[in-house]
């Protein structure tokens, strides 16, 4: 259990923190539901298993069948797309919400509370809700004046991708705003006394000293995002289930269809370990690369 | 420190108290043989379906264990979609309940493959049993020629069902063959209906149109090598010119604008039907159940009309033939003990779709698959359409089950996704077929 090296004194004297043990029940936990599960997910995917006969050895073989499997490509491409396609969409949007929720006018702090709403409700209540409001005759187009959104919005293989991505964008913005929020609300009024003395606008103190001071909130939002954008399933799948055609069969529903539809655990488990490792090298390089780990801060010299 | 312990044991005290109080209520709520409810070591267990026909299979479980108590059968309900996930796994883990509710096909295959369920042959031949069932629909409990499984449910044939009032207003009349069916299209978009209305988007109300223009064009051996997983099976004209047909159709505005974007979940495909703005729909007998529930007059007035589907000129199936869910099916536990499929084999054998279980499920709008119901169906609700779907079962040279349902889980995944895109034009049927070929593994 010595993960730290607790014994050293001379470690415990330089300050580095509680002992060692306090991280014995978190990482019992990520052990017993993360590292164990992952290697039985590693070790499937060299098997070929149904679920319900036996379990038996394969090789590479299904890694070789699923890499050239064109609906792999298909859903690499579509995790890609909107992996990049939602931060560019969340981004701005909850960056401006933040900023403009952190005034403390009142009407300011109504609209907050109206934009947070969102973010109170499940994935797969938002997904019902949608798909409910996106039917083409019973939905929201079916409404008096609105029969301009009346379209086929989740039938549309080169609509459904944005269709989704909106979804996404209307139950994330919400977090996203929080946090931006929280962090406006952390930057010292005296740089805005400072420059607005020195006689800078209202634009040139976003820019120049709002956003600098965002930098860390960007970064750990653009992790959550990215990294998030990995597992989007429950939305995805409660409102379109990969369709039509093959048009949002995301990563993740790729690998749930696998296995849990065509009943193909081994090939599923080679699509789980593939987007595990897509998600720590994207981790690894976000926090390594943006410095978030070294978190140095926003403030010096204040 | 003594703190600590003295609270662990009086949290031990509450949880003996309360594992205690809770044996102590099961036995009193039923007699000494006990499990009422999951069917505990010993006893015979089931799982049933909640929803319409949930009564029927409780109120004949519940008259076989009163009259039984020595063979007692422990009934757990679930919804449909969480019973299919906690069925395989159970399955696989050797801890399902004694009787395997079911729908045949290739999961049945499956089972049977993996040594999961008892071959019932000797008890399908048992005289009492033997003449109880409908043999078009009794077929689709059998693999190998051995029977696996046994009917337990309504049969679901897949009929046309259309809005007679939209009919009556361009003078038209139900379509017996495709060329009919095609010139009723322009037809009905000139007096601005859509011809067929269907969800697109739950991808599964799409197969029966291949289904039964497989069936229609090039009979029931068309399916049945597919089944066999004969290379290159999809190739075969019958698929391909089924699937043109069907890019015809959608060509032609054949089905609702927008129909790929609506869903199955609150009837919003069969709504068009009964609001007036498709003239027909091409599903199971729960359509009739939906437009039951949500517009009860639209079927007292008599407006709601229906009708096989329809031949395909020069074609070589049998057009008395049918497509969609023969039935539901019970298999016993290859895992239970010898006690269990003991009981489960008895209820079989005396209670299964008896007249009180068939009254029952017909009560509900389900048309059990029993022989000589005719006397019943008379005094049914609304005779004149149970006895057209009871026909249609009974008369079938060869009843189809759902694709998906039919084939492997793999390739009822991919079938799903390739109709789907033919629908949509996103393939040609060249590429349908060279897409399913590719799943056949020899």
């Amino acid at each position: 259990m010595s993960v730290l090296p607790t014994d050293n004194p001379a470690a415990r004297r330089r300050g580095s923190g509680a002992s060692g043990l306090f991280a014995v029940p978190a990482l019992l936990m990520f052990v017993v539901f993360a590292l164990v599960p992952l290697a039985g997910a590693v070790v499937l995917s060299f098997t070929h298993w149904d679920g319900l006969g036996a379990i038996t050895w394969q090789g590479l073989s299904n890694w070789t069948r699923v890499l050239h499997d064109p609906l792999t490509g298909n859903a690499l491409l579509l995790t890609v797309k909107i992996m990049v396609v939602s931060w560019v969409v969340q981004t701005p949007i909850s960056l401006l919400l933040g900023v403009f929720t952190a005034g403390t006018q009142r009407y300011r702090a109504v609209l907050a509370a109206l934009y947070f709403v969102p973010l109170l409700l499940s994935s797969a209540a938002v997904a019902i809700a949608f798909k409910a409001l996106l039917d083409p005759n019973f939905g929201i187009g079916g409404a008096p004046g609105l029969h301009a959104l009346a379209q086929n919005w989740l039938g549309d293989p080169d609509l459904v991708l944005y269709v989704v991505i909106f979804v996404i964008a209307w139950q994330f913005v919400p977090f996203h705003t929080l946090l931006y929020q929280a962090a406006v609300r952390q930057i010292p009024d005296s740089l805005y006394e400072a420059a607005t003395i020195d006689g800078a606008g209202r634009l040139q103190q976003f820019w120049y000293i709002t956003l600098p001071q965002l930098r860390n909130t960007v970064i750990t939002s653009s992790t959550l995002m990215i990294t998030g954008s990995l597992t989007y399933f429950d939305v995805v799948f409660v409102l379109t289930a990969g369709g039509p055609g093959n048009s949002t069969r995301l990563l993740p529903v790729d690998m749930y269809l696998t296995g849990f539809q065509a009943n193909d655990m081994g090939d599923a488990s080679v699509l789980a370990v593939i987007l595990v490792v897509i998600g720590l090298a994207l981790a690894f390089v976000l926090t390594r690369f943006s410095g978030f780990s070294r978190m140095r801060s926003e403030q010096e010299g204040l | 420190m003594t703190g600590s312990v003295t609270s662990r044991r009086t949290v031990l005290a509450g949880l003996a108290a309360l594992v205690g109080g809770t044996a102590v209520g099961c036995g009193t709520s039923g007699p000494s043989t006990g499990a009422s409810g999951g069917g505990g070591k010993g006893s015979a267990s089931v799982w049933i379906i909640s929803g319409v026909t949930e009564k029927a299979f409780q109120n004949s479980f519940d008259s076989w264990n009163s009259a039984h108590s020595d063979q007692r059968i422990g009934v757990q309900s679930f919804a449909n979609d969480p019973y299919k996930q906690k069925i395989r796994t159970a399955v696989g883990a050797g801890q399902s309940p004694t009787l395997i509710y079911g729908w045949g096909g290739g999961v049945l295959n499956s089972y049977v493959q993996a040594g999961s369920v008892d071959d019932l042959s000797d008890l399908a031949a048992d005289p009492q049993l033997k003449g109880r069932f409908l043999p078009s629909i009794a077929k689709a409990g059998t693999v190998g020629g051995k029977t696996y499984a046994l009917p337990n449910n309504g049969v679901k044939p897949v009929m046309v069902y259309y809005n007679k009032d939209l009919f009556a207003k361009i003078g038209a009349q139900p379509p017996a063959s495709w060329g009919e069916l095609m010139a009723l299209v322009p037809k009905f978009k000139k007096a601005g209906t859509a011809p067929f209305t269907v969800s697109g988007q739950a991808k599964w109300p799409l197969l029966p149109w291949l289904s039964y223009l497989m069936d229609r064009i090039g009979g029931p051996g068309v399916l049945n090598d597919i089944l066999a997983n004969k290379p290159d099976a999809w190739s075969n004209p019958a698929v391909t010119q089924a699937n043109e047909m069907i890019q015809q159709l959608v060509k032609a505005d054949g089905f609702v604008k927008g129909f790929a974007s609506i869903s199955t979940d609150s009837g919003a495909d069969i709504a068009l039907l009964y609001t007036g703005k498709a003239a027909m729909s091409l599903g199971l007998p729960a359509t009739y159940q939906t437009i039951q529930t949500a517009d009860p007059k639209f079927i007292s007035d008599g407006k709601l009309g229906y009708f096989p589907f329809p031949t395909v000129e020069g074609g070589k199936g049998d057009p008395a033939n049918v497509a969609g869910n023969p039935s539901n099916f019970w298999s016993i536990s290859a895992s239970a003990s010898a006690a269990e499929k003991a009981a489960a084999r008895a209820y079989i054998k005396s209670d299964l779709l008896n007249a009180q279980y068939a009254a029952d499920l017909l009560s509900v709008g389900n048309v059990p698959p029993v022989a000589n119901l005719d006397a019943q169906l008379a005094k049914a609700s609304d005779p004149e359409y149970f006895k057209a779907i009871y026909e249609l079962a009974s008369k079938a040279p060869n009843f189809a089950l759902s694709l998906d349902q039919a084939l492997s889980p793999q390739q009822g995944d991919s079938v799903l996704t390739a109709l789907q895109q033919i629908f949509l034009g996103e393939i040609s049927p060249k590429k349908f077929a060279s897409t399913m070929n590719a799943t056949i593994s020899a």
